[in-house]
């Protein structure tokens, strides 16, 4: 039976590892390269590295990033992060990224996914989604670009199923409600997006708690879940995540002893 | 035996320097390469898998499938991944008409469309994660996980090829051996410590046959 993915998300800048809290007031926290190793022995599914470089020309620190981490660690790696073109996309994966996450990009160009699916394989190719609440709507989210300054007015539901339509390969859906607050995946957004599409959904923003990862895979559907904090400040490691989830009868691939 | 020189068959299909490296972190020396020369002088010879059945076709319609061939029929280890492991069967449902290399009798098969798990959750396709294998080979462990990214499987002809099984909407063959060659549906360079344990079974004493 497939497993239900832990996934640790390291957010880097020029190289090192910063974190968000509702995307401002980051800090550092170290070597992207050694932490993903050491999530990696720790039982992590897959990592993420994000990056929030605002520069473009600095992109040369983060391929060599993802070349070293591809070197050492041995489980898949994706990564986001300022994905403008098909060339960002050829260069991420021939790097060493084995997905390669796509956001604002998206938006303004839906037609770069389809290409990329097509060049790649869907497998390849991930949609990253921030969805932020409509004020005053229960069950109603837009879609946010730009690190989560610019709300397009998209539908979250509908441009997901789009993506799919198009070929992505995976969601990744951030809550921006949720995102750092450390108050639990939005769990209504997870799961419509979940019900909507038939390609995996990483449930992303507001992990606090091990009962939060569970909620999220449970009752939010999702086939992944990604975290940020919880790890770095080393409040739970992967591996008691999973025992945690091994005991409330989820299916994960259990922690190594060795 | 030490771990040698490993060929890595490239058909320029995508990056194989996960591949390279997991095998350089095992101890061999990896090398990727197209020509046929190279190839064949290695110690063992990984064909990792990337892309589509008929891109791969094609790149190993010409001198590099030949290689391949030779290769197998010497006797020395082969060790086929993903696609790799595809292309030893005659055919498949992704590419209809193209050939694959036809080592092994039988098909590669896509996954039903309405594939359900036992609770009769829809399952999607592709197949992506970690899943299990059910194997009593001596390179494989029972109930170990492994990373899985495909949406076709082998179908052997002769079924006691099969090594290994993975339930997916039902059980899939997801491992072969025969002789020298050995190949798997999953990734063992993505597979963390249980893919290693592979990689270096590959390399070394563990017999297969």
């Amino acid at each position: 039976m497939l497993a239900k993915r832990i996934i640790p998300c390291l957010d880097v800048k020029e190289g090192r590892v910063v974190k968000g809290i509702n995307f401002v007031g980051l800090r550092d926290a170290g070597d992207p390269v050694e932490s993903a190793q050491r999530y990696s022995a720790g039982g992590a599914d897959e990592i993420t590295f994000l990056d929030i470089t605002a520069s473009h020309e600095n992109r040369r620190t983060l391929f060599d990033l993802v070349d070293r981490t591809a070197s050492t660690v041995a489980v898949p790696l994706t990564v986001g992060g300022g994905v403008r073109e098909r060339r960002d996309v050829s260069e991420l994966l021939h790097a060493g990224a084995d997905k390669v996450s796509i956001n604002s990009a998206a938006v303004s160009n839906p037609e770069l996914i389809r290409e990329m699916a097509e060049a790649y394989g869907a497998q390849a190719i991930v949609v990253a989604i921030d969805a932020k609440r409509v004020p005053g709507a229960a069950d109603r989210w837009t879609v946010y670009t730009h690190g989560g300054r610019r709300d397009t007015g998209l539908d979250a539901i509908a441009w997901a199923r789009q993506m799919a339509d198009y070929g992505a390969g995976e969601i990744l859906l951030t809550s921006m409600d949720r995102d750092g607050t450390q108050d639990g995946y939005d769990l209504l957004l997870t799961r419509a997006v979940v019900d909507a599409i038939s390609i995996p959904v990483v449930a992303s923003g507001g992990v606090g708690t091990l009962g939060h990862v569970h909620e999220g895979l449970e009752a939010g559907g999702a086939d992944a879940a990604l975290a940020a904090s919880i790890f770095h400040d080393g409040h739970y490691t992967v591996a008691e995540v999973k025992e945690y989830l091994l005991d409330h009868g989820v299916c994960v691939r259990p922690p190594e002893r060795d | 035996m030490t771990a040698g020189r490993v060929a890595i068959v490239d058909l320029g299909l995508g990056n194989l320097h996960s591949v390279a490296k997991a095998f350089e972190r095992a101890g061999a020396a990896a090398e990727l390469s197209a020509d046929p020369d190279v190839l064949l002088r290695a110690d063992r010879l990984v064909m990792p898998g990337q892309g589509a059945f008929r891109e791969c076709a094609h790149a190993l319609a010409g001198e590099v499938g030949e290689a391949v061939r030779t290769w197998i029929a010497s006797g020395r280890p082969y060790l086929g991944i993903c696609l790799g492991m595809q292309a030893l069967f005659d055919e498949s449902d992704e590419a209809p008409g193209e050939k694959g290399l036809g080592i092994f009798r039988g098909a590669v098969r896509r996954f039903a469309t309405d594939l359900r798990d036992a609770q009769g959750r829809k399952l999607k396709v592709p197949h992506i994660g970690w899943n299990q294998i059910e194997s009593r080979h001596p390179v494989f462990e029972n109930d170990e996980w492994y990373y899985f990214v495909h949406s076709y499987y082998c179908v052997p002809a002769d079924e006691s090829l099969v090594v290994a099984m993975t339930d997916y909407g039902g059980p899939f063959c997801s491992a072969i051996a025969r002789d020298n060659v050995l190949a798997c549906q999953f990734h063992p360079e993505k597979s963390q410590h249980a893919g290693a344990r592979l990689i270096g079974h590959f390399l070394g004493d563990v017999a297969w046959s």
